[in-house]
């Protein structure tokens, strides 16, 4: 990918620091009983965009938990920018976009104030912003296209809206590692686009994201690895070599549809390319060619066979 | 004319009026947040379990201050604990341990009589407050005001998001801590102007008016130690008047601030609301 470029963050921030996670051996259990996670291991580096997929219950949310040390993890370690997690939070190295925001929507704060929150790392003991800091706001409004909004009350909005709006608070915090928590559902195509094209933009600027979805044939379109999960880490690497329907088919098991089609149910002369269309009922992933489950899977951007 | 001065012509409504401003701006910067977060309840709680400290402190011949306080902390604890070994919810955690302190307190108080009547932590006395409890008074509010002016862009983060506040390196739980332990300590000072009885109104009505009256943070507090400083100012004032108990006029102040709030508030209150109605129906009438 695209060299690592060291962050030149705020005072107080993530300067001279290098985008990275590793996530060594993390077994995580709740006090109900549960063992949401069991020894996950995988490593990422700068300028990354690593999906993260599995069914409903897989331990998506709780890893992103134990990354932020908001569950302590009973065995295994996390290091973020070869930092330690408290360090690493303590040096705003970590922006985090949960699943759902379980704020009071009525809370007397505007949009800008929000994504304001982004910027407390990096400001001084008072907390009381700078030019710079308002700067920061309006482009990071700016860049999720929400800067009208900039002065509405934060429950005034739709729920695409909020999204968006949590988003920019995370653009705004300049950390070079970013977990977004399903920050694709319930906003429409168009957003989903322009989310994704952002996060192009992050990636190519060396940041580090960790997104988890639902959708799985928008993760050959911009994620270039994958960690798919079942309470365990069944596979991860490069998205071309991880993200096939066999492992597919071992992280889904029966919960994902599958289709395919071989040449000769399409056509008459022969032709050994077919379709394997896999879905867990959101987008659907599907899978073009000679060497059937071995191929690339399409992208939505490949314009016809 | 000549009247309406007499009260600044005596040591002791000028200290009444003086005190209980501060004291009822301290109250109403807390009652901002409080009131946002469901915990309006805790002040009243905290006002009655802080009165077997002032019953025992008078007993022992300590500073009343001290004692409320102590009680105070000990009724704040008792809750987290109820409330983490048990699935009992917020509400009745908080009735059960604030009735077990003030039994306790009115317990004391009638075992074994002291200087000061129970009447006077129930109601307040703050036109007879003496010099040593005006001092301890004034150190509370300035103290408490100091941390809350520095503090309170955190404490926002903490009570609208506290994921958030961990993610930009913010320790949530002992920016918390000491939010109740202000709060305890107010409720203590509150004691003397209002009574433990209004504590409740000192710490929930002034943010609540604010809060139909703007949807920005730093005005909400803005509005509330406004609010809550002038109805105590001029409640003590009036009381010199009526001769009533200064607590019941205050809170009666702000009662009735808050009703034309509600009703006049320019964005949230009933009228605009009505207004918006009857002209969103017309806009809808025409085709
Ligand atoms: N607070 C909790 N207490 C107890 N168990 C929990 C808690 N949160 C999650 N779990 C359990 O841990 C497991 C993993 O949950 P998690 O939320 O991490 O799944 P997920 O992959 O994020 O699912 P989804 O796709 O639905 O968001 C589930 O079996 C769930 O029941
Ligand atoms: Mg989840």
């Amino acid at each position: 990918m695209s060299s690592a470029p060291v962050f030149l963050a705020g005072a107080s921030g993530a300067e001279g620091v290098v985008a990275s996670l590793s996530v060594r051996d993390v077994t995580v259990a709740y006090p109900s009983g549960v063992t949401a996670l069991l020894d996950a291991t995988f490593e990422l580096g700068a300028g990354t965009i690593c999906g993260l997929v599995g069914v409903n219950g897989s331990g998506k949310s709780t890893l992103f938990k134990a990354i932020m040390g908001f569950v302590t993890p009973s065995r295994g370690q996390v290091r973020i920018c070869g930092l330690s997690v408290n360090q690493a939070l303590k040096r705003c190295c970590v922006a985090y976009v949960p699943q759902s925001e379980e704020v009071d929507w009525n809370f007397p704060v505007l949009v800008e104030d929000v994504v304001m929150m982004g910027r407390y790392g990096h400001m001084n003991f008072l907390r009381i912003p700078t030019a710079k800091d308002k700067e920061k706001v309006t482009e990071s409004l700016e860049r999720v296209n929400m800067l009208r909004f900039r002065h509405h009350q934060i429950g005034e909005l739709s729920g695409g809206q909020k999204k968006r709006v949590f988003l920019a608070r995370a653009l705004a915090q300049e950390a070079p590692v970013i977990l977004l928590d399903e920050p694709f559902t319930g906003v429409d195509v168009k957003t989903e686009t322009a989310i994704i094209e952002l996060l192009r933009q992050l990636r190519a600027s060396g940041h580090l994201m960790l997104v988890s979805t639902h959708n799985l044939g928008s993760v050959p379109d911009f994620c270039d690895q994958v960690v798919l999960l079942n309470r365990t880490v069944l596979a991860s690497g490069p998205t071309a070599t991880t993200f096939t329907p066999q492992n597919l088919e071992r992280a889904f098991g029966g919960v994902l549809r599958s289709f395919r089609i071989e040449g000769g149910d399409l056509h008459d002369d022969h032709d050994a390319r077919s379709v394997t269309v896999l879905t867990d009922d959101e987008r659907p992933v599907v899978y073009y060619g000679e060497g059937g489950p071995e191929e690339e899977p399409l992208r939505r951007t490949d314009k016809g066979a | 004319m000549q009247e309406l001065i007499a009260p600044f012509l005596y040591d002791y409504m000028l200290k009444a009026m003086f005190v209980s401003a501060l004291v009822g701006a301290v109250c109403a910067f807390l009652s901002a947040f409080l009131m946002l977060k469901g915990w309006s309840l805790m002040g009243d709680a905290l006002g009655h379990a802080v009165v077997p400290g002032v019953a025992g402190a008078y007993l022992l011949q300590l500073p009343y201050a001290a004692g409320a306080f102590i009680s105070g902390m000990l009724a704040a604890l008792g809750m987290a604990l109820v409330k983490q070994r048990t699935r009992l919810r917020e509400d009745a955690v908080i009735g059960l341990v604030f009735t077990t302190f003030f039994a306790a307190g009115l317990l004391l108080a009638s075992i074994y009589p002291t200087s000061v009547s129970i009447q006077t932590i129930v109601l307040g006395n703050i036109l007879g407050i003496s010099d040593e409890d005006v001092i301890q008074v004034i150190i509370i509010a300035a103290v408490s005001l100091t941390i809350l002016i520095a503090k309170w862009r955190d404490l926002v983060v903490v009570f609208f998001d506290e994921t958030h506040a961990r993610t930009v390196g913010i320790n949530a739980f002992a920016l918390k801590i000491v939010f109740f332990t202000l709060l305890a300590a107010c409720t203590v000072a509150a004691l003397q102007t209002v009574g433990a009885c209004l504590v409740i109104a000192m710490v929930v009505t002034p943010g609540a008016t604010a809060y139909l009256l703007t949807d920005r943070f730093g005005r909400l507090i803005i509005l509330s130690v406004l609010i809550g400083a002038g109805t105590s100012f001029f409640g003590a004032y009036i009381s010199y008047f009526l001769d009533g108990a200064t607590g019941g006029v205050i809170v009666t102040l702000q009662t009735l601030l808050f009703l034309a709030a509600f009703y006049l508030a320019p964005k949230h209150g009933v009228l605009a609301g009505r207004r918006r109605q009857s002209s969103a129906s017309s806009e809808g009438a025409i085709p």
